[in-house]
């Protein structure tokens, strides 16, 4: 296989599951968990390297996966206690096993080989270099059998508990009371977490899965409303920036995951100014477009109870806004032919008389034609 | 080990040391205004800032490196604030997003940097997980100035901070700008990150600021002795990790750090008074006990009631083993207490009530029925379900509350089940 090409689908498979699951902690407010059981998975992987001598996936899977529960189940444990309070439960916790696991291979570096560096951002240009065996025979690149499993994990995980999932996202007191457990759920979400940011570890590194997890999902809540749509335009969008990211490393010769992190990033902006229904620029339309309704409104009311024949300036005054602005609701009104000018001031017209008694009392409803 | 230092080692003990003491006096904000994780990001959007310091100046020297990381947290700070107030992604996703897109992007420059032909020995890395052996006194100078500067700060405006942490809409309300102090707060951080930078590095640099803090508030309700007492456990983990980095070999500074402010603050969620674990379960367990005790005084009284005998007159074992099912070495272990206070005579073979113990008995059987009776005319609950509640209340209910209710109904004679409720001692 083409080296470019696993790197890829390496990518695509770990951008993919981490939107899956990072879509619900997005939901759930629980993005630093996230970040906190990426770290403190380390130590897992290290004991597992030196339990077993080698890097077999399955062994680390387990115990990395059962080191980000253990962190859960920490976090929790500190909160019940009523002495620390969740952010800092987390604060706490994750440092200190992430330490440990940082000891833990200077200590045994001779043994572990894992490099610093790329326990924060990740080997992914040597993927296609590290090859799995079947006895004898080599089956291909590692990182895309493990990743392309915990992406099969994942998807099954999603598909199936999906219903249950949504529930328990929106409404945990009634997914409760249906007999769903949310705190079954919420540890089998934990577990599939651990999985993913596990596999993409080596991949992407720490850090940057947090990357993975939060960004394509945030960026996908700004989008759209609908649980089943956020899910589907995550994983494009982290698909998109794992492509993107991927140009750019080479474009800069530089880091491919930070690259594909940066891309995230950029998804994101895009998303926060452009969002056709909660972006910046559409909110702020919105915005412009009320107030000019809610003004043009407000000069009408005001002619039709006896304000007519003022001029602008006077009006200005009288409403305290700025004469620009209110010749421009003056020049809207006229061109729609609800008010004509008489003299040195404005009044209604008939046809204007009709729309604001048309109206009541709810905003003018017209678009700029 | 000697105990004379090696230049080296002096440095990084100093550099530690400080960076503790500045970190634990400014995380107990972060923790108290429970933005923990926020000095998390800060500390991560820093790398690309360190990066383009180094780009734009390409010198190695301190001054540039911070600036850089000083203006790139306060850009991931705003950027954080923004996403918060303009979209509908929570504080936890945009603190995600910074920590992980800044860094992606730091990691990005970072890679950039060290393929540059200048760049080869650039040793930026060493800000990832920091390299505390290659602090230079400049470094040490710098850090102990900004260090000295957020200290300044914390004293300069404690009582502003102070309202801050603990009340912040009272204080917008008596006209403290709140906005600009929640600004002093991040800078405040954001100076932290960039002191810790070169001794722990930005990936676990919140452990210097949290910990502590965490560690400090189990000891104290006051926030002026949480800030010392933060900084002396930051100073202390922070001491003891250089020394102990430096005594074992391969081991790294800032992971050494991290866990012995972890230990300090596991020890203090056990030991801690009042607010301890520990304590609590030996408070838990006192509690208990009183009860048990205060039971067995009720038991005797009520036994006596019943008999019309004399309250003072021996009960035999067998006969209070009836009524709680405890064994006669349990009631004993139960009694020897109660009998050191003077309140019961152990006589061979049963037990009886002293004066002492008599009136300590008829106070419980007094809050017992008062509250029964309480119950029964004031909530109107049928008679026969209130004594579950006053089993529990009869442990509960102060002397004083006890007299208001008798005073409220009228210095009753009789409970709900028609028994005399016991006036309060004369004596």
């Amino acid at each position: 296989m083409q080296p470019t090409l696993v790197i890829l689908l390496v990518a695509g498979c770990v951008a993919a599951s981490c939107a899956l699951v990072g879509t619900f902690l997005v939901l759930r407010q629980m993005s630093l968990l996230g970040d906190a059981i990426s770290h403190s998975v380390l130590p897992g992987i290290v004991i597992a390297f030196l339990l077993t001598g080698d890097r077999s996936p399955l062994p680390m899977l387990l115990g990395a996966g059962a080191l980000g529960v253990v962190t859960v189940l920490l976090v929790e444990l500190f909160n019940r206690t009523k002495r620390l309070k969740e952010d800092a439960s987390i604060g706490v916790v994750f440092p200190a096993l992430f330490s440990l696991g940082v000891i833990l291979i200077a200590r045994y570096a001779s043994q572990v080989d894992l490099d610093l560096d790329c326990v924060l951002y990740g080997e992914i240009a040597y993927a296609p270099l590290d090859v799995l065996f079947v006895g004898d025979r080599v089956i291909g690149p590692k990182a895309l059998w493990v990743n392309g499993g915990v992406l099969l994990l994942v998807a099954l995980f999603v598909a199936l508990l999906y219903k249950e999932l949504k529930l328990s996202t929106f409404d945990p007191a009634l997914a409760g009371a249906l007999g769903f457990s949310p705190l079954l759920l919420h540890y089998l979400l934990m577990s599939a977490v651990s999985i993913t940011v596990v596999g993409a570890f080596e991949s992407v590194g720490a850090i940057l899965v947090v990357a993975m997890l939060v960004v394509p999902a945030a960026a996908a809540h700004l989008l759209t409303d609908r649980l089943g749509l956020m899910l589907t335009i995550a994983v494009g969008l982290g698909v998109t920036s794992a492509l993107l990211g991927y140009a750019l490393a080479r474009a800069l010769d530089a880091s491919i995951a930070g690259s594909m992190a940066t891309a995230t990033g950029a998804l994101f902006a895009l998303a926060f100014l452009l969002s056709p229904r909660y972006g910046m620029l559409a909110r702020g339309l919105r915005n412009r477009r009320v107030g000019r309704a809610m003004r043009e409104q407000l000069l009408l009311l005001h002619l039709r109870r006896g304000g007519d024949g003022l001029a602008v300036p006077q009006l200005a005054q009288r409403f305290g806004w700025s004469r620009q602005g209110l010749e421009g609701v003056v020049g809207r009104l006229r061109s729609r032919g609800w008010i004509e000018s008489v003299g040195g001031g404005i009044r209604l017209t008939p046809s204007g008389a009709a729309t604001i008694e048309a109206s009541g009392q709810s905003p003018l409803r017209h678009r700029d034609p | 080990m000697s105990l004379e230092l090696s230049f080296t080692a002096r440095n990084v003990l100093l550099g530690a040391s400080l960076l503790g003491v500045v970190g634990g006096v400014t995380g107990c904000f972060a923790l108290l205004r429970r933005q923990s994780l926020l000095g998390d990001a800060l500390a991560h959007a820093a790398l690309p800032g360190v990066c383009v310091g180094y780009l734009l100046t390409r010198s190695k020297s301190p001054l540039p490196l911070f600036a850089g990381a000083l203006a790139a947290g306060v850009i991931g700070a705003l950027v954080i604030l923004a996403v918060v107030r303009w979209s509908r992604i929570k504080e936890d996703g945009a603190i995600g997003m910074v920590l992980s897109v800044f860094f992606g992007i730091g990691i990005v420059l970072l890679t950039y940097i060290q393929k540059l032909p200048f760049g080869n020995q650039s040793g930026l890395d060493k800000f990832l997980f920091g390299q505390a052996a290659t602090l230079l006194p400049r470094d040490l100078q710098l850090m102990a100035l900004l260090g000295g500067l957020v200290l300044l700060v914390v004293v300069l405006f404690y009582k502003e901070l102070k309202l801050l942490c603990f009340d912040p809409d009272f204080a917008a309300s008596v006209g403290f700008p709140t906005r600009r102090l929640e600004v002093l707060v991040t800078l405040l951080l954001v100076t932290v990150v960039v002191v810790g930078l070169q001794t722990v590095g930005v990936v676990l640099i919140v452990a210097t600021l949290i910990t502590p803090a965490a560690a400090a508030r189990q000891w104290t309700e006051r926030l002026s002795i949480m800030l010392l007492l933060a900084g002396a456990v930051g100073g202390a983990a922070g001491a003891v990790g250089a020394l102990v980095s430096a005594t074992v070999p391969r081991l790294p500074t800032g992971p050494v750090i991290v866990l012995c402010a972890s230990v300090l603050l596991v020890v203090s969620l056990l030991v801690a008074p009042r607010r301890g674990l520990l304590w609590a379960l030996l408070e838990e367990r006192r509690a208990a006990r009183r009860i048990r005790q205060e039971n067995l005084l009720k038991d005797l009284y009520g036994w006596q009631e019943r008999r019309h005998g004399d309250w003072f007159d021996l009960i035999p074992w067998p006969m209070l083993m009836g009524v709680r099912g405890q064994s006669q070495t349990q009631l004993a272990r139960l009694a020897a207490p109660l009998e050191r206070r003077g309140l019961l005579a152990r006589i061979d073979g049963g037990v009886a009530l002293t004066q002492k113990g008599f009136a300590a008995a008829r106070r419980v059987v007094r809050k017992h029925r008062l509250w029964e009776l309480y119950l029964a005319r004031r909530l109107e609950l049928p008679s026969d379900h209130v004594h579950r509640d006053a089993e529990v209340m009869e442990h509960a209910l102060s002397d004083e509350a006890v007299g208001l209710i008798e005073r409220t109904l009228g210095y009753p004679e009789l409970d709900p089940h028609g028994r005399p409720i016991p006036r309060e001692d004369a004596a």
